[in-house]
């Protein structure tokens, strides 16, 4: 870690150099419809480095046991590998590798804090727990812009409690809008869940003022940095918020794996969701202890495999250094709006000068968006199109789908400029 | 641009989207079936109304909002129950062979006597993607008959 982090510092100077980046990256080789890939679409999943894949291959072929049991040469390797994966990934995020669980993946950390929460709600739980409860009339409050997966598990524990949902209303521009969010975080307020780059909009939340408001209402804050975690350097601990998600495949690493981060007393307080194996003390016929975190929320066998591999994923991203990272997909960012604005009947959704992350999307007037990604894939040009789990959001924007190019460390001012001349000819070909 | 997305892409099929055939909900009366369908993928949202006398059909209408694909579908299907006298037999026995047609990878094509401008989505069976927009306005139809 220490040398990965000295080289980037070193690197910080030099601006990244993405066509070089790209030999670690077989599969942007590939040939799609008979044309160059061009792979503008890691907000949804991300391509893996080959260091990513030989470090799977190499637990697998070599030392692949079950972890934190049996006593055999393997599992005790297996489970330091699995450990120091541990310890590689909170430091990515600035923790301590207690603060670290590992979860399948976004989606399953942001449940998993949702049924910890419906769980205190009923008296489960240490005696701390019962600060975490929900009663009647409690609120939880979210975004209008949020991804499906930090939206319908607070629906559902709203549903189960009778906690009522709010939402933080965003502006024409993208932006949240703070005055409403320092009115509807309020001292019923128990959890505000917000996302730190929205993953339809690309825009860098100001999610500091957020966890503002919500600490000085008591409030527990959960974030999504899953569209944040490749591509801005994170350090959590240090920004306050209590519990944090991500997923592994949208930064390099495999799929099946992700981290959920959360501060030690917010951890220490929070009762288990899944329960089973591996995360015990004592069991008997009638009841079970639970172990201190992480493994308390841990249930199970855990992707061993993967685990690692997304440290060798992190490894990856720190060694090229985040900060170029950042600078570089801005700057694609850049292109991409300088573009598509010259284009005639586009309409970028979110278009605030605020900063962001290299992603985009965009209405094509008279265009529904599943057909222009079809034009756009023809030329070899993957995009993702549709509501991207964002339905409400696309509400909010007056559309019901939109197209969205979203690149990574991986993508070149080629990759930008291939898009934009074939988004060009998108209105024409459809005859609009 | 390549041949295959022209495929998909016909001139008819762009023709049906920007004027979409038997679109506008007639009223809702007596045995008549409606069925609402989305395609939870991409948005896209049909509703079909089928009237039926007896075991003939009488008249579908629709509409909707979507790709052209899934626009051009229900038109071509609204315009082809128009056009045939088919009894309720009739329409799920072509509801089932165009199934079959867009699910065989292109190896089935859609026969024009029988399907009438709908055989020019003969393309999407290539993209498997894009199956289900064409498919969106013949299950709302399969479903409407059952209701009417």
């Amino acid at each position: 870690m220490t040398t990965a982090t000295t080289e980037a510092t070193q690197a910080d100077a030099t601006p990244l150099d993405a066509a070089h980046l790209r030999e670690d990256f077989p599969i942007l080789s590939e040939q799609v419809n008979g044309h160059r890939l061009v792979y503008l679409d890691s907000a949804a999943t991300s391509q893996r480095p080959l260091a990513v894949l030989d470090a799977e291959r190499e637990f697998l072929t070599h030392t692949n046991a079950a972890v934190h049991r049996g006593a055999h040469t393997l599992a005790a390797e297996a489970t330091e590998l699995f450990e120091d994966a541990r310890a590689t990934v909170a430091g990515f995020v600035g923790a301590e590798p207690e603060q670290l669980v590992w979860t399948s993946g976004a989606t399953m950390g942001l449940n998993l804090v949702a049924y910890s929460i419906g769980n205190a709600s009923v008296g489960r739980g240490a005696p701390a727990s019962a600060s975490l409860a929900l009663r009647p009339g409690d609120e939880i409050v979210t975004t209008e812009i949020e991804h499906h997966a930090n939206l319908i598990p607070w629906q559902e524990l709203a549903a189960r409690t009778g906690a009522v949902l709010r939402h933080i209303p965003a502006h024409g521009d993208g932006t949240l809008d703070l005055e409403a969010a320092a009115d509807l975080i309020r001292e019923r307020t128990r959890v505000v869940a917000f996302t730190h780059v929205s993953n339809v909009l690309g825009i860098v939340n100001p999610v500091a003022d957020l966890i503002a408001l919500a600490r000085g209402v008591g409030a527990l804050t959960v974030m999504d940095a899953c569209q944040s975690a490749p591509h801005l350097r994170l350090d959590l601990p240090a920004l306050g918020v209590d519990l944090a998600v991500f997923s592994g495949h949208k930064m390099l690493g495999p799929y099946g794996v992700g981290g959920l981060y959360g501060r030690a007393e917010v951890l220490e307080a929070m009762p288990p969701f899944l329960t089973g194996g591996s995360m015990i003390t004592t069991v008997t016929l009638d009841g079970a202890e639970f172990l201190p975190p992480p493994q308390r929320f841990e249930a199970g066998t855990q992707p061993i495999g993967p685990a690692i591999g997304l440290a060798a994923a992190v490894r990856y991203l720190d060694a090229v250094g985040l900060e170029r990272i950042h600078v570089h997909e801005s700057m694609l960012a850049a292109r991409m709006r300088a573009g598509l604005v010259e284009i005639p009947g586009i309409r970028l959704l979110g278009d605030a000068a605020a900063e962001r992350v290299g992603l985009w999307a965009f209405d094509v007037e008279g265009v529904h968006a599943h057909d222009a990604g079809q034009f756009l894939d023809a030329r070899g040009i993957a995009v993702r199109v549709g509501h991207h789990c964002a339905a409400p959001l696309h509400s909010r924007y007056g559309v019901t789908a939109s197209v969205r190019a979203s690149a990574a460390l991986y993508n070149t001012v080629d990759d930008v400029d291939t898009f934009l001349d074939a988004v060009t000819g998108i209105r024409p070909y459809f005859g609009v | 641009m390549s041949d295959d997305l022209d495929a998909l892409y016909r001139e008819l099929i762009l023709d049906h989207s920007k004027h979409p055939q038997h679109f506008g909900l007639a009223p809702d009366a007596d045995h008549t079936g409606t069925s609402h369908q989305k395609n939870p993928v991409c948005g896209d949202e049909i509703t079909l109304r089928a009237r039926v006398d007896g075991e003939q059909i009488a008249d579908v209408t629709w509409e909707g909002r979507g790709c052209s694909i899934s626009q051009a579908s229900a038109s071509m299907l609204a315009d082809l129950v128009g056009e045939e006298d088919l009894s309720r037999g009739e329409a799920i026995t072509l509801i089932e062979g165009f199934r079959e047609a867009l699910r065989s990878r292109g190896q089935i094509e859609l026969d024009e006597d029988v399907y009438g401008d709908a055989a020019a989505l003969t393309g999407v069976s290539k993209f498997s993607a894009r199956v289900k927009c064409a498919m969106l306005a013949w299950v709302a139809l399969e479903d409407a008959l059952a209701k009417a």
